[in-house]
């Protein structure tokens, strides 16, 4: 008994009465199952990575047994399920860049303005409604956005220019744009607010005008919160999923006219998953293959996004 | 605070418990039915119609596509396929190998038709050659006058639905002679709602897809003739009924398993369907079966006669000889 006394260093503090010490080690026992059960929380997220790691890897793999690598990431031809097959995913990844490209002119520019607007100029009252609108905007199921880009976009768009097709990769982007303003807006406001306003003062200060102080000493300041959240958008748009399946179409050509029918990545996993494919046939493979290349992009987007944000760290006293 | 919680939690447990007691209670009989979304509005008119007299059967009817409902059917998840496309020899092993045998019932026509925007004067009809030479893979038509001389030199805007479809099997097998065989760059999509809009805004636009989704919306759409060589037929339900439409009418059927068909409530559903089709199906917009071929289909039902006679026909054989033979 004793012994246990002196080996328990929590013991050793406190005093030494019996009632005391069965209490100390019952709370010793919840502390430390405490932590094995958050451990084993933050070990679960590795987890599942490492797991779908996994799975993609291997199917990708059968699937490059029976594809050549090359003709896979550099054909241009990509009909796998159409007779005569062909495996060349170079209009996927177009589609996709196609989409992000367009996505990131609307969203990326409107994203920071409001934020700047938010942050520099706008009153708490403007803030307190307008803050919490981006917030729904951000909360809309992107299928529903899918279904607004097809129903009410793309014959707007069709008013305007005629030879539109039903299907356009300018509606997906203007819908993908929509939805990752909000993050982009939310990211750079707080990054502008996390400026400190010594920098917006000492501009002041030397005859600087409000504009300029904005865009020219604040906006600078922010900028790797400010180029983190560009990426975490692209980011977004690259794997964004319902909203293209439904608007932007599913016939993968390499284009850059937005107002033709285009299939992204995503798009044709949707199509391919819901689809009669059966299992374990090539066909079926690549939407491991696929995966694995959307997993790849993004993984690229999000190390990247951490080399700007290191690289263009501030730290203020 | 904490008792109206716990109050609340007892209140649900309670009441799905009491929930499934009534479901589980007085378990009603079932008739899963999966598979094509072309056949889907007919069986669902046919099981709304069954249930409203049949008050103690449900017949659950999905929409997994021709191909994702063979996938059940084959490991008795389902009772029937609908299916717009006779069933493929590998569906028909691999259900074999479950042990599951099939009795094929053609329930109705429909006629895959070619459309075009009303304000397109210039076509009426198309051969199977000028549709094989336009759809065909790696085909370079581009432009109407592609097709056929002293057409406008305007570009061709073609849709269709998508490689999961049923009426795109059928048609790249008529067309091209090959199931899957057609040219990439076309715009597909699976919901034919879509494919109207599409050509109803686009002069150039030509699609095909079912006689049905032609028939809702005649005023925004212009059908063509197909010529198979021997004269140009317009698509009707008269055509598409007497086989003169060819080689894209095509019949649609539903696959009963074996085992369901000795229960009571499937044999009462089928027969119901089989004497109610001629009605129903017409009223969906697809097009009956000529009346002995109903009762053709129907004495293969009650004799169990397993097996496909369809699988492997070609398109446009006449139907009466399939199921007599």
């Amino acid at each position: 008994m004793s012994s246990t006394i002196l080996e328990s260093p929590r013991a050793m503090e406190g005093g030494t009465a019996a009632p005391d010490l069965r209490r100390k080690r019952m709370r010793s026992w919840r502390e430390e199952s405490i932590k094995a059960v958050l451990f084993l929380c933050a070990l679960l997220s590795v987890a599942v990575t490492i797991a779908i790691i996994v799975v993609l890897v291997k199917e990708a793999l059968t699937f490059l047994q029976s594809v050549n690598v090359w003709g896979f990431l550099f054909g241009t031809r990509w009909t796998p399920l159409l007779e005569p097959r062909s495996f060349g995913v170079l209009p996927l990844l177009g589609g996709t860049f196609l989409i992000v490209l367009g996505s990131a002119l609307i969203g990326i520019p409107i994203g920071l303005a409001s934020a700047v607007y938010l942050s520099e100029y706008a009153t708490n009252r403007v803030r307190g409604i307008v803050k919490p609108i981006l917030e729904i905007l951000a909360g809309i199921p992107t299928v529903v956005y899918g279904y607004f880009a097809l129903t009410f976009i793309t014959p707007l768009i069709r008013i305007v220019l005629p030879g539109t097709n039903i299907f356009n990769a300018a509606s997906a982007s203007i819908v993908v744009g929509i939805m990752v303003l909000p993050m982009v807006a939310s990211l750079c406001d707080d990054a502008l607010r996390a400026v400190p306003d010594s920098l917006r003062q000492g501009a002041y200060a030397v005859g600087a005008t409000h504009l300029a102080v904005s865009t020219r000493v604040v906006v600078p300041a922010a900028l790797s919160g400010v180029m983190a959240s560009f990426v975490l958008a692209l980011s977004r748009a690259v794997g964004e999923t319902m909203a293209v399946t439904i608007a932007a179409g599913a016939t993968p050509k390499l284009t850059l006219n937005p107002l033709e029918s285009i299939q992204t990545m995503t798009a044709y996993i949707v199509q391919v998953s819901l689809g009669d494919t059966p299992v374990g046939t090539v066909e079926y493979q690549t939407i491991f293959a696929v995966g694995m290349l959307l997993f790849v992009v993004t993984l690229i987007a999000n190390i990247g996004a951490h080399r700007i944000l290191r690289r263009f760290r501030e730290v203020y006293e | 605070m904490r008792k109206g919680m716990l109050a609340v939690a007892l209140v649900a447990a309670v009441g799905t418990a009491c929930g499934g007691e009534h479901s589980s209670g007085s378990a009603p009989a079932t008739v899963r039915v999966d598979g094509s979304s072309t056949v889907f509005p007919i069986t669902e008119a046919v099981a709304e119609e069954f249930q409203r007299v049949n008050r103690d059967v449900r017949v659950t009817v999905g929409i997994s596509g021709t191909g994702g409902g063979f996938k059940k059917f084959q490991v008795g998840e389902t009772d029937i396929n609908d299916a717009s496309r006779p069933i493929k020899d590998s569906e028909a092993e691999t259900a074999a190998a479950s042990g599951i045998e099939f009795i094929e019932l053609p329930v109705a026509f429909d006629g895959i038709s070619l459309v075009v925007n009303p304000e397109n004067t210039f076509v009426e009809h198309l051969t199977v050659e000028e549709l094989n030479a336009i759809w065909r893979p790696g085909s370079t038509v581009q432009t109407w006058s592609d097709v056929r001389a002293g057409f406008p030199d305007r570009p061709i805007a073609l849709y269709g639905p998508g490689t999961d479809s049923g009426t795109f099997d059928y048609f790249t097998d008529a067309i091209n002679g090959d199931e899957g065989a057609c040219r990439a760059d076309f715009t597909a999509s699976e919901d034919d709602n879509v494919l109207v809009q599409g050509v109803a805004g686009d002069p150039n636009a030509l699609a095909f897809f079912g006689y049905a989704y032609y028939a809702e919306n005649t005023e925004r759409l212009k059908v063509l003739a197909v010529d198979p060589g021997d004269g140009a037929v317009a698509p009707s339900d008269q055509t598409i009924n007497d086989g003169t439409y060819r080689p894209l009418s095509r019949p649609i059927f539903i696959y009963i398993s074996t085992e369901a068909a000795d229960r009571p409530e499937i044999q009462a559903f089928v027969r119901f369907y089989l004497e109610n089709a001629p009605d129903l199906v017409s009223e969906v917009g697809y097009v009956p079966l000529p009346d002995n071929v109903y009762r053709m289909a129907l004495e293969r039902f009650e004799n169990r006669v397993t097996g496909s006679v369809f699988a492997g026909a070609e398109p446009g054989a006449a139907m009466e000889e399939l199921m007599g033979g």
